[in-house]
């Protein structure tokens, strides 16, 4: 099989499982108990309101004509109205989308370079010093919960020393010490889990190819311990260590709810679990239709970059 | 004075268990000396410290070893540069995801002794002097493109890039076919002698070492045994291990009988095929086998050998054809068989030490065949487990033991002794041998002669070697790509003329004495 039908694949087949996930979606948010007409009239109303009401949304219709005018509202970029705020679902979400975005790239920024160099310089001292106390931090780490974090980091940097501020202002024209100021205490509560995922996975995968015989062919060679991790280890551990950020970082787009509830920070998060309380379920749908096809997005991506990698795929 | 000088060398495993123990010698520049020893040895331990390096979990405890003016601390900066390594398996010594020509040229570049123009104009003149097909543009391969035979040579390249003083060979020739390794020797003899090298030839094979050393070193357990020069070790040995070696090396001719054999027809194979995807593995084999018989089955690496014995186990489905045993059609996928089918053939895979579970201690690894085939239990299945180990020659002890806790003689026993639980008709044994050294090797042969002559067995025998199927089988049978080209009854086999590939096969394993390569070399031309 060539590469490119081998990536076509890959494609087709992230495709597929997109639509699938959109019918669990939209299955699940059925199953929520109540629904928006009834949300929006409150306890007072009667059943022959809340029935009306229903009626004007639409909700009344069969399951599969809601399914198919929701996916087609998806692909045309509309996925409907919000019931609670009565705007479409499209302004909602562009509203907030750029803010959890920007938080995310951020977070990858910081964590990416630093996991990598935590777990090669692990890896490279495997059984040393160095790879004990590094493993022991990043065991700590991935223990500590993240509300747990943050709210230290609050306690510390803005109550006790007054440094930083707790609550995350998002506006346009912040200067830039404002803006990593005000940064600075989210992207290091979400960094904590990541940064101890990715270094983790980073140096199984180096520790994996450091094991094989070319790598002591090439220290025979008289090839210094930076290169060879570098020229020879790197191209072949690539795969592994993408995979392993693209899940890492998918936690970033849907998982930041703890963190931008504590620091007050509008991000799709938020909004979604708002959208839970309030039974808006276009806004619900729409928020878990964009978690789920970033979480896959990401993964294509990292399996693309794993086969473009492996020169047993493109070199017939 | 010497060249190289190896003093008192004493390597140890971090645990303070010894590797090698006070090894001493010494070479003279422009000569070959070989280190000779089975796995466990130290060879490669030694072979490794002469670059100053011991591998991780070891370290060098004692001794020095000196080259020119260089001693053992000087050694890490000459690597790759006046001393070069060519390892065992170059299928996995050279990096996936690099091209050749990157590896090849990476020590030269590493040390600056040349620019990368340079250094690719002499990598490719390497290429021709060691007879490499496509010289001029082999070097923008990846090695999973390339054959074990070429791989081997390009290491030989990428070792000799940078004109060292001292070439340490790591069992370079053992992953190879025979006929591939002739090729590779002669290309590595050639290249060493003209570039006046000095070598250390590390091998399990007394036959390859004496087409390649001056002076060889025994190794056994960590401890030179005896040293001499070529001639001396093979015509005159002094230590009893040497004479053992050389024992193994020359397989005697176990063929006992022909009673045993019945005139009545156990194995029937009629016009199989099999395939994996479209590439056909098996064409058209038939034969047949006589019960009591043992048949050599002959062939390289991707000659078909395994495939025929996965597809008589009911492993491998073949695309046609049809199987007899006693007379009775075995169905082809594994699943129409019937218990009775998996028990009259059992299969006895190369690697015994992966064949069997790890977790389980090896009576239970024996009781569960004795509780599927025969229902047998308590008292009477203790019993038979004692026979059984003991008809393997192992003390009862190992009952309780993991198979992780024994030697590879003694897993392999294990693996025979699981096959003749199910009291089989027919014993499928795949390259049984070839993960052992020589000697227990041969042990393994001896045991399997005489459960044959003791149990009445009727025994399927797949190896590489010509030598060892030789010297037991009553038939042999050579599969060549996929298709039988020679059939014939044992005992005839040294008077008939054979056929081209079985001819090449016979003159391309290594004869114990000095010179043969280039008498074969000779005759080839």
């Amino acid at each position: 099989m060539s590469i490119y039908r081998l990536i076509l694949n890959r494609i087709a087949s992230a495709l597929l499982t997109l639509l699938l996930v959109s019918l669990v979606i939209f299955i699940i948010s059925d199953l929520l108990p109540g629904d928006a007409a009834q949300e929006m009239l409150g306890q007072s109303a009667t059943p022959e309101q809340v029935a009306a009401l229903r009626h004007d949304l639409g909700l009344d219709r069969p399951a599969y004509v809601r399914f198919g005018d929701w996916v087609g509202g998806i692909v045309s970029g509309d996925p409907g109205t919000s019931m609670v705020a009565n705007m479409p679902v499209a302004e909602v979400i562009a509203e907030r989308l750029p803010n959890t975005l920007r938080l995310a790239a951020l977070t990858a920024a910081f964590t990416v370079p630093l996991s990598l160099l935590i777990g090669i310089s692990a890896a490279m001292n495997r059984g040393g010093r160095l790879d004990r106390m590094l493993s022991i931090s990043t065991l700590a780490m991935v223990a500590m919960p993240e509300f747990l974090v943050a709210t230290l980091g609050v306690l510390i940097f803005s109550v006790k020393l007054r440094l930083l501020p707790s609550i995350t202002m998002v506006t346009s024209d912040q200067p830039w010490g404002e803006f990593l100021r005000s940064y600075t205490l989210p992207v290091l509560s979400l960094s904590v889990v990541v940064i101890a995922q990715m270094s983790r996975m980073t140096r199984a995968a180096v520790i994996d190819q450091l094991n094989q015989p070319y790598v002591e062919m090439a220290m025979l060679k008289g090839v210094g311990r930076v290169a060879i991790v570098r020229r020879h280890v790197l191209p072949n551990a690539i795969g592994p260590i993408i995979n392993a950020m693209a899940l890492s970082l998918s936690y970033l787009l849907g998982g930041a709810i703890i963190v931008e509830t504590i620091f007050n920070y509008p991000g799709l998060a938020s909004l979604m679990v708002n959208a839970v309380t309030s039974r808006d379920t276009p806004l619900l749908q729409a928020c878990a239709m964009i978690f789920c096809a970033a979480y896959l997005l990401l993964l294509l991506a990292a399996d693309i970059i794993a086969i473009l990698a492996n020169p047993r795929l493109h070199n017939k | 004075m010497a060249y190289l000088e190896v003093n008192h060398l004493c390597v140890k495993a971090d645990t303070g268990k010894t590797i090698v123990h006070d090894a001493s010698f010494s070479l003279n520049k422009g000569e070959v000396l070989a280190l000779i020893g089975e796995s466990g040895s130290g060879k490669t331990t030694i072979a490794l410290s002469l670059l100053g390096y011991a591998r991780r979990g070891t370290h060098i405890a004692g001794g020095d070893v000196r080259l020119g003016e260089a001693h053992l601390k000087d050694l890490p900066a000459l690597r790759g540069n006046r001393i070069a390594y060519i390892a065992q398996s170059a299928a996995a010594a050279f990096n996936p995801s690099l091209n050749i020509m990157d590896q090849v040229v990476e020590a030269a570049l590493v040390h600056r002794l040349m620019d990368r123009a340079q250094a690719e104009a002499k990598a490719v003149e390497l290429f021709h002097a060691l007879a490499l097909p496509f010289p001029d543009t082999i070097g923008q391969r990846y090695p999973h493109q390339l054959s074990g035979g070429q791989l081997q040579r390009l290491m030989a390249a990428m070792a000799f890039i940078t004109d060292p003083d001292l070439v340490i060979l790591d069992e370079p020739t053992t992953a190879l076919d025979v006929t591939t390794q002739v090729e590779v020797l002669r290309a590595f003899k050639q290249v060493v002698k003209d570039r006046g090298a000095t070598a250390v030839y590390v091998s399990h094979d007394l036959a390859v070492v004496a087409q390649m050393a001056d002076h060889i070193v025994v190794l056994n357990h960590g401890e030179i045994k005896e040293q001499g020069t070529t001639a001396e070790i093979l015509h005159a040995p002094k230590d009893d291990y040497t004479k053992l070696l050389m024992a193994a090396a020359e397989p005697s001719n176990r063929v006992v009988v022909d009673a045993l054999i019945q005139p009545v027809p156990l194995l029937e194979v009629r016009g199989v095929n099999a395939s994996y995807g479209n590439r056909p593995i098996l064409k058209d084999i038939n034969f047949t086998m006589q019960r009591g018989a043992m048949l050599g089955v002959i062939g390289e690496s991707g000659s078909g050998k395994s495939t025929l014995a996965r597809v008589i186990a009911g492993l491998v489905v073949p695309t046609s054809g049809e199987i007899r045993l006693a007379g009775d059609i075995l169905p082809a996928a594994l699943s129409a068989r019937e218990q009775e089918h998996f028990r009259r053939v059992q299969i006895v895979f190369q690697n015994a030490s992966t064949a069997l579970n790890p977790a389980h201690d090896v009576a239970q690894i024996l009781a569960r065949p004795l509780a599927f085939y025969h229902q047998m239990k308590g008292e009477a299945a203790q019993k038979r487990l004692l026979a059984l180990i003991d008809m393997v020659k192992l003390p009862a002890s190992v009952l309780t033991r993991r198979c992780t806790e024994l030697s590879g003689g003694q897993i392999q026993r294990i693996n025979l002794a699981r096959a003749l639980a199910a009291e089989p008709e027919l014993v499928l044994c795949d390259e049984v041998t070839s993960a052992l050294d020589t000697v227990v090797g041969a042990a393994i042969l001896d045991l399997l002669a005489e459960l044959r002559r003791e149990l009445n067995l009727s025994i399927m025998f797949i190896s590489h070697d010509i030598s060892t199927v030789r010297a037991i089988c009553d038939d042999i049978m050579v599969l060549y790509q996929g298709v039988v080209v020679e059939h014939v009854r044992g005992s005839d086999f040294d008077q008939l003329r054979h056929h081209d590939y079985t001819e090449l096969l016979l003159s391309s394993v290594p004869e114990l004495r000095a010179g043969w390569l280039e008498e074969r070399k000779a005759r080839t031309a």
